[in-house]
């Protein structure tokens, strides 16, 4: 088996196991006044402080949510009905045209239903915001815009934003910017308080921690309405009981990833590399997609012309190997990506494309596994790729 | 083998799958998605293509064991089988969209992608039998066969399918369902035409055709009876939904006999008057040796069946029947069988053209 889907989730790293089994044997809730409590919340409030020290945040801005969605879906809507109840002009809402869906559904979500304008802001062919046009747009619509939302990278092509200098654009203007920066963390430096972001998002299962937790680091200074209504326990933005041992364990995966960055950065970077070549060498008309420098050292992006991304899925699967279309479903149908689109591929192209991501744990040998087995599928699903024509 | 299951979601294509499976295959599950607009997957309409189906034909997957994918044939289920259904009707003929999807979809457009991925057959739950002998048969389940809408396969369709139901009941089908812990085990069956949601086919011809009022006229004065809104929405037989303005003079009810597209007339008569007893047709699939047989032909899904001598020369089949048939529509198809004991035998199919009558009936004047 060859396991090259770490972008859709990496394994847990075995501290984070550790930690996580370890606080799941105690008792206690974290809100409880009682020593039972005291101990869950003196782990949880640890685990605050690690993240904040690893992320270059405050603790008191790391807000514990379920993953990156609820997150980003807090982000979004939280700072953009905030900010229009406070200035009913503030009711614009930006976007790259990239964003992983639980940016861009909210996003959306709030022009269809809180009367938002929103504004896609385009990417070029390699998945960039230009910031440029970026300025252009803020001093346009400077006095209209609630939020911006660019994420830190791309989820499907492994593209990195140039977040600093959008980041200083919007604030040049006063503009909340939030970045989700679930698929940067452990993969290239990220300091919130250095990046002058109101809110950033990341999640645990994308670091070695476990599914079903995350966080959103959000400015001391920023109002946030909540999408969650309850006990108020994270600084009255989030309710919810919070899951001890789920954040003992991310605080452990992020403090590790973070920790690890650059060593773990040099080997997946060169690892990375060789699969690009060999995929490249292999299949000569297999096109890279995505920024060739500015991106994740663990991503590799192709279009494989003449072949469907779902058929090539199908042929990797029977032999072992896991990778990702980078696509959505939409009511259970592989749709073309729209990353793909916004970077001005066409159906075709954005249906060809497969996504291979590697992580801590990948080797050498998952790389042979792929290609033993990618120009025989290759090969294959082309031919395949004539059974649209009508009979 | 390698095999591709074509996973409907309901309780046969899941028994199918898994008696694949038993049978020592390696199975890939296969859902296809036939909705053009993905929004229409989620109003939950009954049939074949709701994302509650695709879940359901996700999770039987699962409970086999076997690998499992959606596949977007909605256009090609649009081009061959929706709009085919709407050209039918509106050229008078009556077609049956589950063969059209069987001859285009499930076993062309699916297999040949299927055999172009390395896979040797298309699994599915379809009651007939298909034995060592290649010949298709009727199911032991009378009821439920489905070799009628079977029959247009060719030879070289057929010999790449595989339907594992064949031997077996509804009734079996769901006890084993429930045996391997398939939660569609009392999953209901789908009846309607699986794009036409709301069941209502005049209605849905009516929106992709528009309204186009014309005459209906009896068969036998050519006098004008009524009006209807569009000639497509009458099948050959049909009695109800006439609205006829001048009754009937011996007082019977009256039968649509005819639709003529070019004229926008629909013609009724009485019972009689739609009795057949030779039935032409064209694009044959013929499976017996010798062109001409002495045997069964079923005229329509779930019809009756009647003796018959068949002939297939070239482009055509002829059947002189030896009883007259009524409700003979165009566009239908004829199946012939052969009567078995092993279950009957298909000896070919081909579309009807026309039906008529070798001697005038006796009350014609
Ligand atoms: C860029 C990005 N944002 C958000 C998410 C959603 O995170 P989660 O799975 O924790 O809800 C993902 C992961 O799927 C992602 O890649």
């Amino acid at each position: 088996m060859a396991y090259l889907d770490h972008a859709a989730t990496t394994p847990m790293l075995p501290a984070a196991l550790d930690a996580y089994v370890a606080a799941a044997r105690a008792l206690g809730n974290p809100s409880s006044l009682h020593a039972a409590g005291r101990g869950a919340r003196r782990l949880v409030e640890e685990s605050r402080e690690r993240i904040a020290a690893a992320l270059g945040a405050r603790p008191s801005e790391v807000i514990f949510t379920s993953g990156g969605t609820e997150a980003d879906n807090l982000a979004v809507k939280g700072i953009f009905w905030a900010r229009r109840d406070a200035d009913s002009r503030l009711r614009r809402v930006v976007a790259s045209a990239v964003e992983h869906h639980a940016v861009l559904d909210g996003v959306e979500w709030l022009g269809r239903h809180e009367g938002a304008e929103v504004t896609l802001q385009p990417v070029d062919e390699l998945g960039r915001v230009d910031p440029e046009a970026f300025a252009e747009l803020v001093r346009a619509h400077a006095g209209e815009i609630a939020v911006v939302s660019v994420q830190w990278a791309n989820n499907e092509v492994g593209t990195v934003q140039p977040v600093a200098e959008l980041v200083a654009i919007a604030a040049g203007a006063g503009i909340p910017f939030h970045t989700d920066a679930v698929q940067a963390v452990g993969q290239v430096a990220v300091d919130f308080g250095a990046s002058g972001a109101a809110a950033l998002t990341l999640t645990g299962h994308k670091v070695g921690g476990p599914v079903g937790v995350g966080a959103l680091l959000l400015g001391r200074d920023v109002s946030c309405t909540p999408l969650l209504h309850g006990g108020g326990q994270e600084r009255d933005v989030r309710s919810g009981t919070l899951d001890t041992p789920g954040v003992v364990a991310f605080a452990t995966a992020v403090e590790a990833a973070v920790t690890s960055r650059e060593e773990h950065v040099g080997r997946i970077t060169a690892l990375r590399d060789e699969l690009v070549a060999r995929v490249r060498a292999a299949i000569p008309d297999a096109i890279l997609n995505g920024d060739p420098d500015q991106r994740l050292p663990g991503n590799a992006h192709f279009s494989f012309p003449g072949c469907e991304g779902d058929a090539l899925l199908l042929l990797l699967d029977a032999q072992g190997i896991y990778c990702s279309t980078g696509s959505a479903c939409s009511a259970g149908v592989a749709q073309p990506s729209h990353v793909l689109l916004a970077m001005g591929a066409d159906d075709r192209r954005a249906r060809s494309s497969l996504r291979f991501s590697l992580g801590h744990d990948s080797t050498k040998a998952d790389v042979d596994a792929l290609l033993a087995a990618l120009p025989g599928a290759v090969e294959r699903a082309c031919r395949a790729g004539a059974w649209k024509t009508p009979r | 083998m390698r095999v591709l299951a074509a996973m409907s979601g309901g309780v046969d294509s899941a028994v199918a799958a898994a008696r694949a499976r038993d049978a020592g295959h390696d199975v890939t599950g296969v859902h296809l998605a036939l909705a053009r607009n993905p929004q229409t997957f989620r109003t939950g309409a009954r049939g074949c293509c709701t994302l509650e189906d695709s879940r359901d034909a996700r999770r039987a997957a699962d409970v086999i064991g076997i690998p499992f994918y959606v596949w977007d044939m909605a256009e090609e289920f649009h081009d061959s089988v929706v709009d085919d259904f709407v050209n039918e009707y509106a050229a008078g003929r009556t077609p049956n969209p589950c063969l059209r999807c069987n001859e285009k979809i499930k076993f062309a457009a699916v297999l040949d992608r299927a055999v172009a991925l390395g896979f040797d057959a298309v699994v599915t739950g379809h009651h007939a039998r298909l034995g060592a002998d290649g010949l298709l048969r009727r199911s032991v389940d009378l009821p439920k066969d489905q070799s009628y809408v079977l029959a247009v396969l060719t030879r070289s369709q057929l010999d790449r399918a595989v339907f594992p139901l064949g031997d077996s009941t509804k009734e079996q089908v769901r006890a084993e369902a429930a045996e391997r812990g398939l939660a569609v085990a009392d999953k209901p069956d789908s009846h309607d035409i699986c794009f036409i949601s709301d069941g209502d086919t005049r209605g849905f011809l009516e929106s992709r055709l528009g309204s186009a009022p014309g005459d209906i006229v009896d068969g036998r004065t050519g006098e004008k009876l009524g009006t209807h809104n569009g000639a497509y929405g009458f099948t050959v037989g049909q009695r109800k939904g006439l609205d006829l303005r001048v009754p009937a003079s011996d007082g019977r009810p009256r039968y649509v006999l005819s639709i003529t597209p070019v004229n926008n007339t629909v013609t009724v008569g009485p019972r009689e008057d739609l009795e057949v007893d030779v039935v032409t047709a064209d694009r044959p699939i013929w499976h017996a040796s010798s062109g001409v047989a002495d045997c069964e032909v079923q005229l329509r899904a779930h019809g009756e069946v009647v003796g018959a001598s068949v002939t297939v020369t070239g482009d055509a089949l002829v059947a002189t029947l030896k009883a007259p048939a009524r409700g003979v529509a165009a566009g239908q198809a004829i199946v012939a069988y052969q009567p078995d004991p092993g279950g009957d035998i298909v000896l070919g199919s081909a579309t009807i053209t026309a039906g008529s009558r070798s001697l005038p009936a006796a009350s014609h004047v």
